[in-house]
């Protein structure tokens, strides 16, 4: 670790190293009560509650001189959000960071978990707004602790029933509670349910941080994590009649973006890291592999 | 002594001079002038006239100054000149879609026509106190805070001095599809809260005008309450916009319209979780913020509680707060509100001398009370 390259009057990684230490410790036990939710003295950090404080949290609190980190919002390494924390541990670091999913050791996430299979020696951090999965059917925290402590689940169970008798589908798309270890009822944080899969048996430690809520909570590797269903509804995840406009991707999750007054819909890979390793379909696009700043949007509409 | 409240003639005129001595501050230290804080606490000033309900900066910088930056009270200065003012014309609805965007972003696609545009905003700073400013003296160029970020987001193109220039509203392209339930004009005369009583249920429009002059901490704290699961429902910024649009009026005698200015508004439309609508169609909802100024965080509020106060159209529970129409709208001005919970401080001998004298006889015809530890001026001695 050089000094030089941490901001001046900051310890590296932002927090003081008794603030990093009781993080870990939320984090151990998180690790060891796999999807069970624990209360950590949460810290104010310099960007809104809501942003990714908890995340960031977590991500200083494991952090080291010799991690390699990507920051994600969305899959992408480009949205506004993810620049921002990313040069904040930059700054606060010095550490080198990465677009590419397979060189990170340290992968910090809003929303989405990457396309490419991660590995054991590799860290998910997830930013969680709303850590507790039972809150959007009973909104008091003394009883969801205590529906958590006696798995009493039936009431999660009913409320997908009842978007199946209203909609005919069970009508959560982001965000979809998951059975953790066969134990808690976790809230795997906004990730879409075509993530969820990807949980399971994972190689990599999934970290997951709530600042405003000031709540840790993780699945260590190789947990069995599954998504609730029902026997006649089983859980599926979302499919795309089209395909990445630009690598051709028929497996990967797609945005749509819309390319003009009229709306004309077009649709690309939200991982863009997965999406330039692909490459592009066509010779026609052409695809700056080594400029990180040409996102696949700028190559979509020079195409056009 | 607070026994001169009553009659205290003399007592309130030295409180008036101390207040602005106080106001003034350390006379030692120039004063700051109504161009300053319509020009450097900009932000203060569309608050102010957000919820004082008049677009006039110089009036709200004014107000500012007078309360010595105690918003509340500055919001109520400007109301109670606002209504001594005579009324002219009813303008024409303003035209957003029209609005000369200079910031303009949307949480729902990546990229759209137009693109993302950030202008001016606090999001993606760090909030690391820059102590650069606090030697900042004179008149000098401004300079990015070392504390923002430094790269740039490519997704959109962003010159240095970005030209306004108009947008589709992302709204528009869903509602075309069928996939949002549509806002259409009616034609009906709109509400005026600040001409009529208030009843309820009221009318959307009324509705929206009581959300508009609402308290920003209020609207923020019911907004945030549905987010934590208190009413729910599903909210995405589909469209936050910042500009510049024409106000027009049409004279009687002339019969057309024409412009007489512009003002500077924030509109932020919310795409809400979708429902079944009465002909069994399945469409997403949505929430309206609208204000003077740069206000993003009150638009963002307002289209959370518009969207939660919709709860019967859709036939959902009300059960929270954010949703009791009567409750949010009956509370939510500022100066109704701080002017009730001062009153407090007005004088109440009468009343409770009342209460006193009944509760003093109750437990003396109750024989479980306490006896009374007799009080020194009644010892007689």
């Amino acid at each position: 670790m050089s000094a030089a390259t941490i901001r001046d009057g900051y310890n590296f990684a932002y927090l003081d190293e008794q603030t990093k230490r009781m993080i870990r410790r939320a984090l151990l036990k998180a690790v060891a009560i796999p999807g069970y939710q624990v209360p950590f003295g949460g810290r104010e950090m310099p960007m809104p509650y809501g942003w990714g404080t908890g995340g960031m949290q977590v991500t200083a609190a494991v952090i080291g001189a010799d991690d390699v980190l990507k920051v994600i919002d969305q899959g992408a390494d480009d949205t506004t959000n993810a620049v921002s924390i990313r040069a904040f541990f930059k700054d606060l670091t010095g550490v080198e960071t990465t677009e590419k999913t397979r060189e990170a050791s340290l992968i910090q996430t809003r929303h989405r978990i990457p396309e490419a299979a991660l590995q054991e020696d590799q860290i998910l951090v997830y930013q969680v707004p709303i850590p507790e999965p039972l809150r959007f059917i009973e909104p008091s925290e003394v009883e969801t602790r205590k529906m958590h402590a006696l798995e009493d689940y039936g009431v999660m169970h009913v409320k997908l029933y009842e978007d199946i008798a209203h909609f005919g589908h069970i009508a959560t798309t982001y965000a979809y509670p998951v059975m953790v270890n066969g134990r808690y009822i976790m809230d795997p944080s906004p990730i879409p349910k075509f993530d969820n899969p990807k949980m399971h048996q994972m190689p990599a430690l999934q970290l997951f941080g709530a600042g405003r809520e000031k709540r840790i909570y993780a699945i260590p590797p190789y947990t069995d994590v599954k998504s609730l269903d029902f026997e006649d509804h089983p859980f599926e995840i979302q499919q795309w009649d089209e395909s990445c406009a630009i690598c051709g991707s028929h497996e990967s999750f797609l945005d749509e973006v819309i390319m003009d007054d009229l709306g004309t819909r077009s649709f690309i890979c939200s991982d863009t890291d997965f999406c330039r390793e692909r490459g592009p379909i066509e010779e026609s696009i052409n695809m700056p592999v080594d400029t990180p700043i040409d996102t696949p949007i700028d190559i979509l509409r020079e195409t056009l | 002594m607070y026994v001169a409240v009553k009659g205290g003639e003399q007592a309130i005129t030295n409180a008036h001079q101390l207040l602005a001595k106080r106001r003034r501050g350390d006379t030692s230290v120039a004063a700051l002038s109504v161009k300053q804080i319509s020009e450097q606490l900009s932000l203060a000033v569309d608050r102010v006239m957000t919820e004082g309900s008049i677009y006039d900066r110089e009036l709200a910088a004014l107000a500012i100054k007078q309360s010595a930056g105690d918003l509340v009270e500055a919001i109520f200065l400007l109301r109670a000149y606002r209504t001594t003012l005579s009324r002219f014309y009813t303008s024409e609805p303003i035209n957003t879609t029209q609005m000369q965007v200079e910031r303009r972003i949307s949480a729902t696609f990546k990229d759209l026509p137009g693109g993302q545009v950030l202008g001016s905003t606090f999001d993606y700073t760090h909030r690391l106190l820059d102590f650069k400013l606090l030697a900042e003296d004179g008149i000098a160029t401004p300079s990015a805070s070392v504390a923002a970020t430094t790269e740039q987001t490519s997704a959109s193109e962003q010159a240095s001095e970005p030209e306004p220039e108009k947008m589709t509203r992302v709204l528009k392209m869903l509602e075309r599809e069928g996939l949002l339930v549509e806002e259409t004009d009616d034609d009906s005369t709109p509400a005026d809260v600040t001409q009529d009583p208030p009843t309820y249920p009221c009318d959307r429009s009324a509705r929206l005008q009581s959300l508009v002059r609402g308290d920003e901490g209020f609207l923020l704290a019911l907004g945030y309450s549905t987010q934590r699961g208190y009413g729910r429902n599903h909210p995405f910024a589909g469209e936050i916009r910042t500009g510049e649009v024409d106000v027009a009026i049409t004279p009687d005698e002339l019969g057309f319209s024409i412009d007489i200015g512009t003002i500077q508004v924030t509109e932020c439309e919310m795409i809400n979780g979708f429902s079944k609508l009465e002909d069994n169609d399945v469409k997403f909802t949505r929430g309206y913020g609208l204000a003077f100024g740069q206000s993003e965080r009150k638009t963002l509020s307002m289209g959370l509680v518009d969207r939660a106060l919709q709860a019967e159209r859709y036939d959902e529970e009300r059960i929270s707060p954010a949703q009791q129409e009567e409750f949010v709208l009956s509370h939510c001005d500022n100066v109704e509100a701080s002017g009730f919970v001062s009153h407090l401080k007005l004088p109440h001998y009468v009343d409770f001398q009342a209460e006193l004298e009944l509760l003093r006889r109750l437990r003396k015809e109750n024989p479980t009370s306490a006896k009374p530890v007799t009080p020194v001026q009644e010892k007689g001695e």
